[in-house]
């Protein structure tokens, strides 16, 4: 019969009316800015810099390799090296940067930065809501811009961070290590005259040549 | 005391008149009735736009608008203040002068047809002996705007939705005015005032509502399923097709001009739902003979409201008509089915009051429906689709 | 003899004026149209309510219509032909006063105006109906008859010619 379907419908669309006001399956509108959604732990937008203690400047683990501005794909990092040095995340003196911009108006959230830094220091943030009415500079971030710190990056990737620092602490241990060996090695220096234990030479080459 | 809060618009008038020099008392009166009209329906208008926006958002299981105010109350405030500070783009090409009529042709005549709609008791503009012939004359002046807004534009588009737009229109109004003739010829009257009068008895608590017969709900269906593509709404809305030509015939307006697009088919919604109320829901009557001490004009505007909601219900459901099923609608479903309406109620007339009366004239009106409705599943048969140059 | 009627024969007659003078198409139409509202409004004012409005719906509603569908379908909206002025322009308005100072002579002489006019009857829509009903009914059947052609006829032309060929 015609109007059956009609009839049909109008009952669906009614139920979803009244539904909407009585149960939440139904209304999946999140309300933003009130209500947000709730972020997974490996959200990325856009990078920041991590420094470790309470001094942005002293802690900042980059060193200005420049391996993630050449590995960029839309060469949206720009940095310059210092021309002094400073002690980095492990404890040796390496060059800073001087000047860490990036762009983030071009920045496409690829984590390619992330993934090709040997020191840890450039990780993904997850804030996304960036608004500003400065169309051009609002939107590139300088290097005290980008700068947060350890615990900020605990609080955003719980085991993300955990393992870092577990990595960072064996490195670290391990330059200590090799740090007190080499002053315990110049520290118990030979007195002059004890004749220096001779290294083993070469393999004798009138042996076995066999091929 | 009822009946004073029941006329107290018409003593407010009568208070205010006695202000007036006798010599122009109905010219003043006339202004006030005017002045009244001019100030409920469009606030009506804003109303129903936010009613429509949420009402549509809760259908699809969204909110509608709700950050301009609590739950988006000042939403058409918003809109009127967006409307108003657009900027007025007139193509270049266009013709001005009926390009700027248009709009003013359609609000006109959409307004006109408010003045024999009986709100509620004693309150109507003017009693016309051939009101509803009035009504629909002013509804025919509608086409007009429609094709002075598609034909001025002087694009493509709009002209298409402006020829798509008539041929609904005036396919839609034959069985529009052969579904109200039913009501003229049981209440023996083409002026409204007398139709509400004839509908207010009761007989027990029932009402005599002209809907609560065989011919008035076949009727009524009909007419509203007429008034609905009359006022170019969903699901018969090809003509302004969002998706489709993008505005139709009002493509090239915007600004306050679009704004008074919008308000005139809005107003033609309420006129045509107005008229329908007075034909076959008994007016201002009460549905119930013991809620009489609820003022006349309350129960009109409940159901006006009623029926507004129902238009907003259909076009949250029901997707979009084709121009060609549109038109098989009309012509093969609708006017054939107004016309054995027209049969049923002369039968209903002349045949005494029983239960034979009403079986008769429902089975006189319910086969007619499951054959006619066989022919609008054409004989089409679904095929295997088959390639002639892809395989 | 009110300002009404001048005001509506004005109305009127700047109507079908301006739709014998414009250039363009739609524009003749509209004005054409303006000038049957008047017409409906004149009859309104006489108090033939049945008549008025019924000009109106037929008039304005589909009369009009028609003629713009006409156009619409034919009529490029191309630039705006030259007024249609002919070079005979003097002659023709003097036959044009020769033939209404025939008229109004013929009017005014004829008595008709010094007459008092009759008190005016006010016809109902119900006496209309029933005289179609009862004294003018085969007039009206052989019109239903004509439209009933009329239609047959519109429908053959519209016809989809493919079908008669299966």
């Amino acid at each position: 019969m015609v109007g059956n379907g009609i009839l049909k419908g109008l009952a669906e669309t009614a139920r979803n009316f009244f539904g909407s006001y009585v149960s939440k399956d139904r209304l999946t509108t999140i309300q933003y800015p009130e209500e947000r959604i709730e972020q997974i732990e490996s959200t990325r937008d856009f990078p920041f810099l991590v420094y470790d203690g309470a001094d942005w400047h002293a802690g900042m683990r980059c060193v200005a390799c420049q391996i993630c501005e050449k590995e960029c794909p839309p060469k949206c990092i720009y940095i310059e090296k210092s021309k002094d040095k400073k002690p980095d995340a492990v404890g040796k003196p390496q060059a800073y940067p001087a000047v860490f911009n990036i762009d983030i108006s071009v920045c496409m959230s690829c984590q390619i930065c992330v993934e090709v830094c040997p020191f840890d220091a450039i990780k993904m943030d997850v804030v996304f809501d960036l608004p500003t009415d400065d169309r051009f500079g609002g939107l590139l971030l300088n290097k005290q811009q980008l700068a947060k710190s350890n615990d900020y990056y605990h609080q955003i990737h719980p085991t993300e961070a955990a393992a870092v620092d577990s990595a960072l602490a064996e490195e670290r241990a391990k330059a200590d290590a090799k740090a007190k060996a080499a002053a315990e090695a110049k520290a118990s220096a030979p007195a002059p005259g004890v004749p220096k234990p001779t290294p083993p030479g070469p393999p004798n080459p009138a042996g076995g040549e066999t091929k | 005391m009822t009946l004073t809060l029941d006329q107290i618009f018409v003593i407010a008038k009568h208070w205010l008149l006695g202000y007036v020099p006798s010599g122009a008392r109905p010219i003043a009166s006339a202004v006030i009735s005017v002045v009244a009209i001019l100030i409920v329906f469009p606030l009506l208008f804003a109303i129903t736009t936010l009613l429509e926006r949420k009402g549509l958002g809760r259908i699809q299981n969204r909110y509608g608008p709700n950050r301009a105010g609590p739950w988006g109350l000042f939403q058409p405030v918003a809109d009127a203040v967006k409307s108003l500070t657009k900027e007025d783009i007139v193509p270049v090409t266009a013709d001005h002068a009926v390009h700027f009529l248009a709009p003013l042709v359609l609000v006109t005549a959409a307004l006109l047809a408010y003045a024999v709609l009986p709100v509620g008791r004693n309150m109507v503009l003017i009693d016309l002996n051939a009101g509803v012939l009035f009504f629909f004359a002013v509804g025919s002046v509608v086409e007009l705007s429609v094709f002075m807004a598609g034909w001025s534009s002087r694009s493509k588009y709009s002209l298409l939705g402006a020829m798509r737009a008539i041929a609904q229109m005036i396919s839609y109004e034959v069985p529009l005015v052969l579904a109200s003739v039913v009501v003229i010829m049981q209440s023996g009257s083409l002026s409204t005032v007398a139709i509400v009068d004839r509908q207010a008895g009761y007989t027990g608590i029932f009402p005599h509502w002209y809907v609560f017969t065989p011919w008035g709900i076949v009727g009524f269906i009909l007419f509203m399923i007429a008034a609905t593509a009359e006022s170019n709404r969903s699901p018969f809305d090809l003509p302004e097709g969002e998706s489709e030509i993008i505005a139709g015939y009002y493509i090239e307006y915007s600004g306050f001009k679009f704004a008074l697009f919008f308000l005139g088919e809005y107003l033609g919604m309420f006129a045509t739902s107005g008229m329908a109320i007075t034909l076959f829901l008994g007016g201002w009557s009460a549905p119930l003979s013991f809620l009489t001490f609820i003022p006349s004009y309350v129960w009109f505007f409940l159901k006006l409201l009623a029926l507004i909601g129902g238009f907003i219900w259909i076009r949250g459901t029901l997707p979009r008509l084709r121009m060609d099923q549109l038109m098989n609608f009309a012509w093969e479903f609708i006017l054939p089915m107004a016309l054995l309406n027209m049969l049923v109620a002369g039968v209903w007339r002349y045949m005494p009051p029983s239960i034979l009366r009403w079986l008769v004239c429902a089975a006189i009106v319910a086969v007619p429906w499951l054959l006619l409705t066989r022919n609008l599943k054409r004989k089409k048969r679904f095929e295997i689709r088959t390639y002639t140059f892809a395989e | 003899m009110n300002a009404t009627f001048f005001i509506l024969a004005l109305i009127t007659v700047a109507g079908t004026a301006a739709a014998m003078g414009m250039r363009n198409a739609v524009h003749c139409v509209l004005a054409l149209t303006l000038g049957f509202a008047g017409v409906a409004a004149i009859y309104l004012q006489l108090d033939a309510q049945f008549v008025g409005l019924t000009q109106i719906m037929v008039y304005v509603g589909a009369v009009a219509i028609l003629a713009v569908f006409a156009i619409m379908m034919t009529h490029s909206p191309g630039p705006a032909t030259p007024a249609a002025y002919s070079s005979h322009w003097f002659l023709g308005t003097l036959v044009a006063a020769a033939v209404f100072a025939v008229l109004a002579w013929a009017v005014l002489a004829s008595g008709a105006s010094a007459q008092t006019p009759p008190a005016q009857p006010r016809i109902t829509v119900e006496q209309i109906g029933d005289a179609l009903m009862h004294r003018y009914v085969l007039p009206l059947e052989i019109m239903g008859l004509l439209l009933t052609a009329a239609l047959i006829g519109a429908v053959v032309i519209a016809m989809d010619r493919s079908q008669e060929r299966k």
